[in-house]
């Protein structure tokens, strides 16, 4: 299969010894970075599971989701929905709930979208996220356009999540998982099935893989790993908004994967971090004169995007690979 | 976000009691931002039905504007445009700058048009025309950046404050209904408006020779080009014939939407919505998927309040159950 070659679903040893690297960087990170980044490092992992989650549909199936981010904020509001005001509640049952919720409102928009493909897959996967985003937005209960705030972290009983280290490591323990977990995915025969959907459709049920459940499948996988993103997004900070399900956040997870390289999830992790990365530099660019070119952060950003598309459309992993590089890791 | 460190201090009020809450919340919910005036009306009220009924119309035929540049756009080039909601809150704008600066609204929408179409023309020179070709997901990413780029263009050129656009003096009447009720004339004329061009789409489209050369190069891009028909012109008249669309449409809506940040956003997915009801190509498709979210739109507001955002969604899910390709498939 020529696919292999070029969105690197096999990852050759130099990349996988970049990602050790990487991973040992990270894991040592909160005992050299100060707090704010140790933060920032925990929102970058996150939205690295948010994106290994997208990259399932997008790389793997062959669908471009552009509501992904709906998924990431009902499991997001859900826990808002669970934590009472004045106490934490069990990380055991929550975060299963939360990815529930994600999961099954996966299931009931992945039963309409599925059918579609294509462009049509596009628009409607966008008009269904807009239909969650506006629920909540026109809805007081649920917040409206001012969100819920999160008053505790999950209680998770034996560790202390409420510590700012535990709860890096929690995160890195779950990115990690969801890692290895879709690795090991993406060569089942599930995951086989789920790439000769990709690779051809209509071949793939000639020899008798019914398509539309391997894809209704996928697509509620994917809409519950969002979710545990989505859950992990809100323990950590303490707030949640409309804008975590709009249109902009379901569009910067495809560019993260986009950035990365499509298909392998370990594209989508690099992706998350080099995105977040940008993100950060564009915000703090230097005023020059009167103009305060950080306050214009999305010109730059767009022509980021549009320049990595004209120039890098199969995102860094595939720019190293081209140039014989070998590739940068995640640093954090 | 750092804990205790939140700006606002204490949760919503309905915080801790979600089930509790939300049924309140359902129950009593109100929306904010009803484009029309719409009080209820009393079951039989003929006056009042006809102006919902002209609203919903008019909103279908401002959608259809929209929605049939989007459409050929994607029929003709195969190009998804996520940017084609810019487009409209560019035509907005340049209504709201225009016609301060030439000091009449008419002058305005003809100086408007025809930047506009210059503008479509070079974008599709030097961006989309290179894009005809990649992957949906290059187009949408590009056209996701586009959107960044002219959102922010935007605010550096006009800053980040509504602005009202005056209604020209010649259609700021109301065409009296009853003793107590009656409709803005500028809302019939912009009913005209877009009726007129739909008009001229369809006779450009069906009974030209150059839409003749349109719709032979979307039925076979390759063998349109070997009879010598210059395709890339074509394609690009129908990028600006879109572009430009999309701009009036921003135009003639500006006096009655007024002009804000963002407002490209919401219309960009309604025409999403429409595109996909209609049938992705289909120019007849889109104009009565249009008009039926419009009815559907205005009237949920009227007589549903409670899930009058869900009507226009339910109503493509229903659609895409029963015709997962769209009504009218080109």
């Amino acid at each position: 299969m020529t696919a292999h070659a070029s969105s690197l679903e096999a990852l050759p040893t130099g990349l996988k010894a970049a990602l050790a690297v990487g991973l040992a960087a990270l894991s040592l990170f909160p005992f050299v970075g100060s707090d704010f980044y140790q933060q920032m490092v925990v929102r970058m992992m996150i939205l690295a599971i948010f994106a290994m989650s997208l990259d399932l549909l997008q790389g793997v199936t062959g669908l471009v989701s552009l509501g992904h981010a709906a998924y990431f904020g009902i499991a997001g509001y859900a826990l808002a929905f669970f934590t009472p005001p004045g106490e934490p509640v069990s990380l055991w049952w929550t975060l299963p709930a939360a990815m529930g919720l994600a999961g099954a409102a996966a299931l009931v928009i992945g039963f309409f979208v599925v059918r579609t493909r294509g462009i049509y897959f596009i628009m409607v996967t966008l008009a269904f996220a807009q239909m969650v985003f506006y629920l909540v937005f026109d809805n007081k209960a649920l917040g409206g356009s001012d969100g819920l705030y999160i008053n505790f972290r999950p209680d998770a009983g034996v560790f202390d999540l409420e510590n700012k280290r535990v709860f890096y490591y929690f995160t890195l323990v779950c990115m990690l998982g969801v890692f290895v977990f879709l690795r090991r995915l993406l060569w089942s025969p599930f995951g086989r099935a789920l790439a000769g959907i990709r690779v051809n459709e209509h071949r793939m049920r000639a020899v008798g893989y019914g398509s539309f459940g391997y894809k209704l499948a996928a697509f509620t996988l994917a809409g519950a790993l969002a979710g545990l993103a989505g859950y992990l997004w809100g323990a950590q900070s303490g707030f949640v908004n409309p804008e975590l399900m709009g249109f902009h956040q379901s569009a910067h997870v495809i560019m993260m994967v986009i950035l990365g390289g499509m298909g392998n999830f370990a594209g989508a992790i690099v992706g998350a971090f080099a995105f977040e990365i940008m993100l950060d530099v564009f915000k703090d660019l230097p005023a020059i004169g009167g103009f305060e070119t950080g306050k214009h952060w999305q010109l730059w950003m767009g022509l980021f995007i549009v320049a990595v598309i004209c120039f890098a459309p199969r995102g860094l992993l595939g720019l190293a690979q081209r140039l014989g590089a070998r590739p940068g890791a995640p640093d954090a | 976000m750092e804990r205790g460190t939140t700006p606002v201090a204490g949760p919503s009020p309905f915080h801790g009691v979600p089930w509790h809450g939300l049924l309140r919340g359902l129950l009593t919910r109100r929306f904010g931002n009803t484009r029309f005036s719409s009080q209820r009306p009393r079951p039989v009220d003929l006056a009042n039905f006809l102006i919902q009924l002209l609203n919903s119309v008019q909103y279908g035929l401002l959608l259809f504007m929209l929605a049939a540049g989007l459409t050929l756009i994607f029929g003709i080039m195969g190009v998804v445009n996520l940017a084609h909601g810019s487009f409209y809150m560019l035509g907005a704008y340049l209504a709201y700058a225009l016609s301060a600066q030439l000091g009449s609204f008419t002058a305005a929408i003809v100086v408007g048009t025809g930047l506009s179409v210059v503008f479509g023309l070079a974008l599709e020179r030097l961006l989309f025309r290179h894009f005809y070709q990649r992957e949906h997901l290059d187009q949408v990413l590009l056209t996701f950046g586009l959107i960044y780029i002219f959102e922010e263009s935007r605010s550096l050129l006009w800053g980040d404050d509504v602005h009202g656009v005056p209604v020209p003096p010649l259609l700021t009447g109301s065409l009296p209904l009853t003793d107590t009720l009656s409709y803005p004339v500028y809302r019939l004329f912009m009913m005209a408006i877009c009726v007129a061009l739909a008009v001229g789409l369809y006779l450009l489209i069906g009974k030209t020779r150059l839409g003749m050369k349109i719709r032979a190069g979307a039925f076979n891009r390759d063998m349109t080009e070997s009879l010598g028909i210059n395709i890339k012109l074509i394609h690009a008249l129908v990028f600006a014939i879109g572009v430009a669309l999309a701009t009036v449409a921003g135009m003639i809506a500006a006096p009655v939407s007024s002009v804000y940040p963002n407002m490209g956003a919401s219309v960009l997915i309604m025409c999403f919505v429409v595109v996909t009801i209609g049938g992705i190509g289909s120019v007849r498709g889109a104009l009565i998927a249009a008009l039926l979210v419009g009815l559907v739109d205005t009237f949920g507001k009227v007589l549903l309040p409670q899930v009058s955002s869900m009507g226009v969604y339910m109503l493509m899910a229903a659609v895409l159950l029963w015709k997962p390709e769209g009504l009218f498939k080109s």
